[in-house]
């Protein structure tokens, strides 16, 4: 049977999300092989973690070394396990992290890689939305061991009762791989909001809102929504550019969009379009996001904004 | 100190994109430098024109280098008008099609021939959005790998670079000796409108196109028959349904309430 092997995201204490949904892919084509890479004696917390899942077997590798090296050690790390297992497949969680290490390992094993995939088949293709959605790809490596990033939320991870196996590896790295030194580490600053690249509902503010982001932020918060803006507001400066979702930000791709005050350039949709439900709120009868929502108002968000919230706030009590 | 740039010409980013045979068509669309590739040569220039103050002629330098068609040659000026030095083109009808491994071999091809202590790069260009090029770089160059910057602090004369690199996992500070591939996230300055004496300036200066054959790269090592991932078919995403628009008459809120109750969005 195949043997795919994948990467296990972590913030050194706590697994993500992704494992699960690695595992789940890497099943449809064989077994789901695990690698955890950590610092001294931290591999057995983090692979209890993954208890529940579809993983067949874990390999923890704990180096102090990869922490503190960054990408090239990461690399020399995963690169060592695939030799020793030889896997028809390695997948990686889509991330900035995530690609960059697909990227070099691909390199250094000679395979083909692929980023973004939202689905991976068991005769080892893809699937990827490019372009912000406008097209839908199919795709496969032909040279080498395939190497490919896959979108985080892009399958419900299964479950399974048996956990998996727990072998350890020793792996050395390479002073060509330790040039870069990390002297401080941050984790990213949570702000009470979800996450936009993983909300559920994303509302985004544009020109309109004439840099006056408390509406939306207010129904944000009402609904459980991350916040978003379009590049015309990122760039006024009136919204950080961490939140500009378009072609050169983020693409979202949530149960529910909210556009207010944003025309829908193309510029803006190509971030946003693959969203499941789109409602627009703008003052422009004309605007083309108007073509692509599913619920449009014609008004100012400031008054429809508000008023939604307390019609929402309403029935809810 | 010998900064090198490796940028990369791209639809706008404002422009509707198609794609035939499974490719993106570039004829149908105005071509622009990539967006995120400025923000790397703003802030090259902001490292290099403070030492060369008052220097006759530039003690460091900063050289544009790409792949692409001959028109490349209008996103590489583009640079030049901002200030850069000079550029690098390597051109080939054996290039189309290239993947990610390809544009990694040729470019550090360049990089390698050329001398530089520094390479900066964009963090992805907005048409493949692979964001693994300047990673591929490092690897295949074997150098340090500084990526994702927020900021970046170059110490020429101790030959190193500092930075803190940026990214969903949080804030990270990391140093290397040269040579380095460092890229620059969009957060990190405000890139400058090329002024008119910069246009003019960059009419003169040099663009050396060269050709696979004259950087040693072997056509079959690149374009679609070298690449090692194939796309093997693209279809366009169908159209939406139409949806519901309505106008506002004093009652929008509330409608627009009811609508997302009703469809238990909320």
């Amino acid at each position: 049977m195949a043997n795919i092997l994948f990467l296990v995201d972590h913030d050194g204490s706590k697994v993500a999300k992704t494992p699960g949904e690695l595992a789940t892919f890497a099943k449809r084509a064989g077994s789901a092989t695990g690698v955890i890479l950590a610092n001294s004696g931290a591999g057995d917390a983090l692979a209890a973690q993954l208890s529940g899942t579809e993983i067949d077997r874990l390999i923890v590798v704990e180096n102090d070394e990869i922490s503190k090296h960054g990408i090239a050690a990461a690399v020399s790390a995963l690169a060592q396990v695939v030799d020793k297992e030889k896997p028809e497949a390695i997948l990686v969680a889509s991330s900035a992290r995530g690609k960059e290490i697909a990227g070099r390992l691909a390199l250094r094993i000679a395979g083909g890689v692929i980023t973004d995939a939202i689905d991976f088949r068991s005769d080892l293709s893809t699937t990827q939305s490019v372009f912000g959605g406008s097209f839908t790809v199919n795709a496969k490596v032909k040279v080498g061991t395939p190497v490919i990033t896959i979108r985080p939320s892009s399958i419900e991870a299964g479950g399974a009762s048996a956990a998996p196996s727990v072998e350890k590896l020793q792996v050395t790295i390479e002073a060509k791989d330790k040039t870069v030194t990390i002297s401080n580490s941050q984790p990213p600053v949570k702000g009470g909001r979800p996450d936009l690249t993983e909300a559920k509902i994303v509302i985004s503010g544009g020109r309109g809102t004439n840099g006056n982001f408390a509406e939306v932020e207010a129904m944000a918060d009402l609904i459980g929504a991350a916040v978003g803006a379009s590049r015309a507001a990122t760039d006024a400066g009136w919204y950080p550019h961490t939140h500009q979702v378009g072609q050169t930000g983020k693409t979202v791709s949530p149960q529910l969009y909210i556009a207010c005050g944003i025309s829908g350039a193309i510029q803006h949709r190509a971030g946003m379009q693959t969203s499941k439900t789109i409602v627009a709120i703008n003052k422009d009868p004309e605007a083309p996001i108007f073509d692509l929502a599913d619920f449009g108002v014609v008004g100012d968000l400031f008054a429809v904004l508000p008023q939604a919230r307390e019609a929402l706030k309403a029935k809810r009590a | 100190m010998k900064i090198a740039i490796c940028v990369k010409q791209v639809p706008d980013s404002w422009a509707e994109k198609k794609m035939v045979n499974g490719r993106l068509d570039r004829e149908s669309v105005d071509a622009v430098l990539n967006d995120l590739d400025e923000y790397a040569i703003e802030e090259a220039l902001r490292i290099v024109e403070p030492l060369n103050e008052g220097k006759e002629t530039p003690e460091h330098t900063i050289t544009l280098i790409s792949m692409g068609p001959e028109r490349t040659t209008e996103a590489i000026r583009k640079g030049l008008s901002m200030g850069a030095d000079g550029g690098v083109l390597v051109s080939d009808p054996a290039l189309a099609g290239s993947d990610a491994v390809a544009t990694a071999k040729v470019l550090s091809k360049v990089i390698q021939d050329g001398g530089f202590d520094l390479v900066f790069c964009g963090t992805e260009s907005t048409d493949a959005r692979m964001s693994v090029i300047p990673a591929m770089l490092a690897e295949s160059l074997g150098w340090a790998q500084l990526t994702f910057a927020g900021s970046v602090k170059v110490d020429a004369g101790a030959k190193s670079v500092e930075i803190a690199r940026m990214t969903e996992s949080g804030v990270e500070t990391m140093s290397a000796a040269f040579p380095c591939v460092v890229s620059v996230i969009e957060k990190i300055n405000e890139p400058r409108y090329p002024s008119f004496k910069g246009i003019m300036a960059a009419k003169k200066k040099p663009i050396d196109t060269k050709a696979l054959a004259d950087i040693g790269v072997n056509a079959g090592e690149v374009g679609t028959n070298g690449a090692w991932s194939e796309v093997l078919d693209a279809q366009p995403r169908p159209p939406r349904d139409k949806g519901v628009k309505l106008e506002d008459s004093g009652d929008g809120g509330t409608k627009l309430a009811d609508y997302l109750l009703e469809k238990r969005l909320v």
